[in-house]
Formats: structure tokens, sequence, C-alpha cells
């Protein structure tokens, strides 16, 4: 068995609620924070701990804290991004649902590091029951004097809100979530400035993701030395997997980061193995956005060395035959999937979520999305598949985002890897069998989607 | 002047949140107050309510229908009082998703995207949920249904049958007083 840093309690009765939570050693970082450290010891732990952005960037943590500006006269502001919306992505919701008070004690325990007197948990409006759980166990420690004012007894004061999006996978990018938090649509920001400098309000901020925040605690607990021994190289500690698709346990593992591939897909402590025992045809390793990769690519690496579930390895090969890690959002796609439906499914949920601001994204995921219907049609030709890789080509790196890029590169892979299933659209009707039932489930109307092309 | 009012439970609702924020930047609340003029007003935000909620946060107009037209969980036309919200994203079309969207149309003969005429359900097909584990699944209001089967969904409709109050994603418990 892995080692468990996040999840240890998982399995307690009760964990969700404070008494629990606090038995089993809960609160603990915040008490050893706030009486034996400095602000700054704490950035340090965090720096020296390797921990890495779990929201998909993969940034190191302590160093974007040492980037928070600190000018006179100015409050900071913590931002949790809870906008989980990563297709494949459900570790957060997880780990909110469950064990709450580990969110609730990172927040703490980082605010107090950063210097940080209002912080807030940005979560996306479908969650509105994780809302629901989130301030009930927020009123817990105020009642218990982890927040409010003169917390331990010490001059640090700390006022933690739940703020609910709306609805748009966009505020998950970090200055889109800052501008929906002040009111506003979900518009990306040009960077420079960046939020560590002019975040919400105007004002210095720090955005970490849930499973970040949440580590902070046990990383304070045990030191950032000890965390960083876990786990392989530069890809430290563990991490949350969120597991789905064509598997016989769906779920959220928590894996110490060095597991391999393999392993996770098919030992009994993970994934079980593939659904009704097929084989194993094609996996989107961190989220709908990162390069899909078919079997023998995510198993081993090109040089044939097993592949491991780290930042380095799972990007061991770069683009051409390597993917990313990403949020951890593990899909696994068995041996009957149609590559090109799946991407479907990706391409109109990019073109959806696209805030419009970006020709080249606005466009180009629309564009893609009609060149994927008229394919699966069966009304594409050869070229459609050169048109489709231009469209994705142009988007990439040439928007204000990254959105941009995780419309591209889901289609970029899906042709790299996977070609002879476009052209097999295109040339043997046979593949159309079943494609109006899938156009109406999906409420194509095909007629529309060739007439512009 | 709008003759649209907020019951006084809705209201407080609002200046409760309110406090959350800087006194100068009042406009933070629009997203949860749109959520509960939403959930007050027959799960719909129609352009009287949306005058009413900028008149309250002493906003322009325009900055609440910039806002409310954004954001997917927003409906700016009338809806069933049961909105029924089937995820379709990657992996749960894997795992059924189409089947289940057919399933419901049949029953309720309805396509995706339409009102039963009887004004008690919509169905909508929605991006990804963040519920790949627990695919296929809907949201109804706050809800989430999942691992679906028929038999579950025949289960769903019925219970939701007969609902004399629009399926809302928040009520006056969900968020704590401050």
């Amino acid at each position: 068995m892995g080692r468990k840093i996040l999840l240890e309690h998982i399995n307690v009765p009760g964990i969700n609620s404070y008494d629990v939570y606090r038995s089993k050693g809960g609160y603990a970082s915040v008490e050893k924070a706030i009486k034996t450290m400095k602000p700054e010891d704490i950035t340090e732990e965090v720096k020296k701990s390797g921990l890495r952005g779990r929201g998909g960037a993969g940034f190191p943590t302590g160093m974007k804290w040492s980037f928070l500006a600190k000018p006179e006269g100015k409050p900071r502001y913590l931002v949790c991004n809870a906008d989980e919306s990563e297709p494949g992505t459900f570790k957060d919701r997880y780990l909110m649902e469950h064990i709450p008070h580990i969110l609730i004690e990172g927040m703490i325990t980082s605010s107090y590091a950063l210097g940080v007197n209002t912080a807030y948990i940005y979560i996306r409006g479908e969650y509105f029951y994780l809302v629901r759980i989130l301030e009930k166990a927020i009123a817990e420690a105020y009642a218990n004097g982890w927040l409010g004012k003169n917390i331990l007894g010490s001059d640090f004061n700390l006022d933690l809100y739940v703020h609910p999006g709306a609805g748009a996978y966009i505020c998950g990018e970090e200055t889109a979530l800052l501008e929906s938090l002040e009111g506003k649509r979900g518009n990306p920001r040009i960077k420079p400035p960046f939020p560590a400098v002019a975040g919400l309000y105007g004002c210095p901020t720090v955005v970490n993701n849930v499973e970040t925040i949440a580590t902070v605690g046990p990383i304070v607990n045990m030191g950032g030395d000890e965390y960083a021994k876990i786990g392989v190289g530069r890809s430290t500690g563990t991490k949350l997997i969120s597991a789905s698709g064509h598997i016989k346990k769906p779920g959220v593992y928590e894996i110490e980061m060095g597991v391999t591939v393999e392993d996770f897909i098919y030992s009994d402590e993970y994934c079980g193995g593939i659904l009704n025992d097929k084989k194993l045809k094609a996996v989107v390793a961190g989220g709908s956005s990162v390069p899909i990769l078919p079997a023998h690519l995510i198993l081993n690496t090109a040089n044939g060395e097993k592949r491991l579930m780290t930042y380095e390895s799972l990007s061991d090969g770069g683009f051409a035959t390597g993917t990313m890690l990403g949020s951890g959002g593990f899909i696994v796609m068995d041996e009957s999937t149609n590559i090109v439906k799946n991407l479907f499914t990706f391409t109109r949920f990019y073109r959806h979520e696209s805030c419009g601001q970006c020709s080249p994204c606005r466009e180009g995921t629309a564009w893609m999305e009609k060149i994927l219907a008229k394919i699966l049609g069966g009304k594409g030709e050869e070229k459609d598949v050169d048109l489709l890789w231009d469209v994705q080509r142009r988007i990439e790196g040439n928007t204000i985002c990254p959105l941009g890029d995780a419309a591209a590169w889901p289609v970029a892979s899906a042709i790299r890897h996977f070609r002879n299933e476009f052209e097999d659209f295109v040339r043997n009707p046979a593949n159309q069998q079943d494609i109006k039932y899938y156009f109406h489930c999906n409420n194509i109307d095909s007629a529309a989607a060739y007439s512009s092309i | 002047m709008s003759e649209i009012k907020f019951s006084t439970e809705a209201e407080s609702l609002i200046q409760n949140i309110l406090k959350r924020y800087p006194n100068d930047r009042k406009k933070s609340v629009l997203i949860p107050a749109l959520h509960i003029a939403q959930a007050e007003f027959d799960g719909w935000l129609s352009v009287p309510v949306m005058d009413k909620v900028a008149e309250m946060l002493e906003l322009k107009p325009i900055e609440v229908y910039e806002v409310a037209s954004f954001y997917t969980m927003f409906n700016l036309n009338p809806v069933g009082k049961c909105v029924i919200e089937v995820c379709r994203t990657s992996s749960c079309w894997l795992r059924g998703a189409n089947d289940i969207v057919a399933y419901i149309e049949k029953k309720l003969n309805i396509k995706n995207g339409e009102t039963t005429k009887d004004g008690k359900f919509t169905l909508r097909t929605v991006e990804c949920l963040g519920s790949c584990g627990t695919a296929p699944m809907l949201q109804i209001g706050e809800k989430f249904h999942e691992n679906l089967t028929f038999e579950k969904v025949d289960e769903i409709l019925n219970t939701h049958q007969n609902l004399e109050k629009h399926c809302t994603y928040l009520d006056a418990t969900t968020f704590r007083k401050n």
C-alpha cells in the first residue's frame, strides 16, 4: 500500500465532522504554525517540500508564494481555486465532500504564512451541495476559535468565505476566477501583472488549487524535507488521481508519485483493470486538455521504459510520444472506443467554454467542432483532417490564456496517434452505422454542421 | 420602477453575503445574488428580475445582463419545475450518457433542450460536472444523481413528477450566517 497523506483518515467514520477530524490530529498545523513558526518559515517548508500546483500546471507552490508582493497599506488575499471543471477531474470534489476540514486547515495555515486576513474559496456553482458542506465546516472552525479574531490568542485574524461560481470552466483560470469573484464575466486578464502583484481588487493575491492548499497542513506537520522524501525526483509527495472511463474501479486514488502507469491501471489497489477484461486502447492521463496516448505509449515511453505517474515520466518524449500529469484526471478507454467520437465531446466542450475574448480560440474551437461533425457525419474528405490539424496549430500559443492550448492539444494528439480513425470515417461508410443516434443524442443538427464548411 | 419584489428572506440572504466583501466591492455579490434571484423567481432570470438585482446592488442593468448571459447556470428563459441536466462529456459518454439522454427523451416525449407541455420537466445536456468516476450522471437542483441506470432514471422522474416549487441550486440554509 502506498503512503496516504491527504486520505490517511478517509475511512474513519465521521471524518467530515469537526470533532472527529480534530481527534485525528486535525488543525495541528495551525497550532504549530502560529505558536512556533514565523510566516516566512512556512513558505520555506513549502519550498523544501517540492510541492507543485495540483490544479494542472504543476508550478512550484513555494515559489508562487514567494512572488507575493507585500506593499504597505494594501490587503493581501488568498483564494482557493475550487472551480474544478477539467473533464475527467473530480478529486477536489471528493476531498471537500469527505474531509472538508483539511481544506479549511490548509487555508488557515497558508493565510498565516502569506499574511492574509481575508480568504475566499471560489467553488464552481454546480457544486452547490459542497457549498453547504464547506459553510458548515467553516462555521465549526469559527466556533472552535480557528477563524475570526486573535486566533489561538495571537494577533492573527482571518475571515474565510465561500463564493460560488455559476457554470464556466474558464473560471478555473486564475485571472478569470478573480474577475468572476469581482462579479464580472470570466474573461482572463492579460498577464503581467500577475495576481501576486495585482490580483483580487487590484491587491496582491495567491490563487491555489484545493489539493495544493490541503497539502500545506501535512507539510507543516511533517516538515518539507520529510514530504520531499516521498515520490521521485522533482515529483514529490502524493497526488490525488481521478480515475474514470472503462475501468473496474473508478474513483479517487491517492498515489505516491512514481507508481507505474501499468500498476495504476491494472492493480487491485487502484483501477483494478479494464472493464469486462477488454483490451486497453488509450488513456487521457491528466484531464481532457492533455494529449491522449495509445496503450503502448502510456504504459511505456518511446524508449521502452515503464511510464511512471510523475510529472517528468508522463511528459517524457514531449508531445510527440508523451503527455502530462495535468490535474490527474485519468480517463481510460477500452478497445471499443471510437477516438473521433470521444474527441468530439472534448472539442464541443472547449467551444462551449471558450470565453470568446481571443479570436483564435473563439473561432477556432467552433471550426474544429464543425469539421469533426462533418467527418463523423460521413461528409468529410481527407483534406478535412489536414484542415483540422491546421486550425488547432493556429490556436495554440495565440491566446491570452491556456484554454486555447487546452482545446488544441487533444485534437493534435488524436490526429497524431489515431489518424487512421479519422480517415476511416472519411473512407468507410460502415462507420456511420450509429452516427444518427450519436448526433441525435448530442443535439447536432447535421445539416447545419456542414453548411458552413 | 420595477414591480419585482424579493421575499424578506431572500433580501436578508443577499445582505448577509454582501458582508463578505469590502464595502466598496458590492459587485462581488452579483453572482450569488443572481443565484438567489433565480431560485426566488421560478428558476429563471427575466429582464425585470435582473433590473431589480441591478437596483439592489447599485449596478447598471448591463453589468447584470452581461454576467447573467455569460454563465451556463443562469436561465434567461422560463424552465420546467424540474430541470434535468445530463452530463455528456467524455467520461460520461464512455459510460453511456447518450443512452440516458435518449431514454429520458422517450419517457418525457421531448427532445434535448425542450420543456414538457405541462411545464414539469426541462431536459438539457451539460458539460462535465465532475462526476466522472460515477458516470453516467445527471444533476437536478443541487443534487447529483450518479451511476445512472434506466431504473434509476424512472425513479428520479417519478419522485419529481408533482413538485410544488422549482428545484433550485440553493436555499436559505445553504450559506451560514456571518
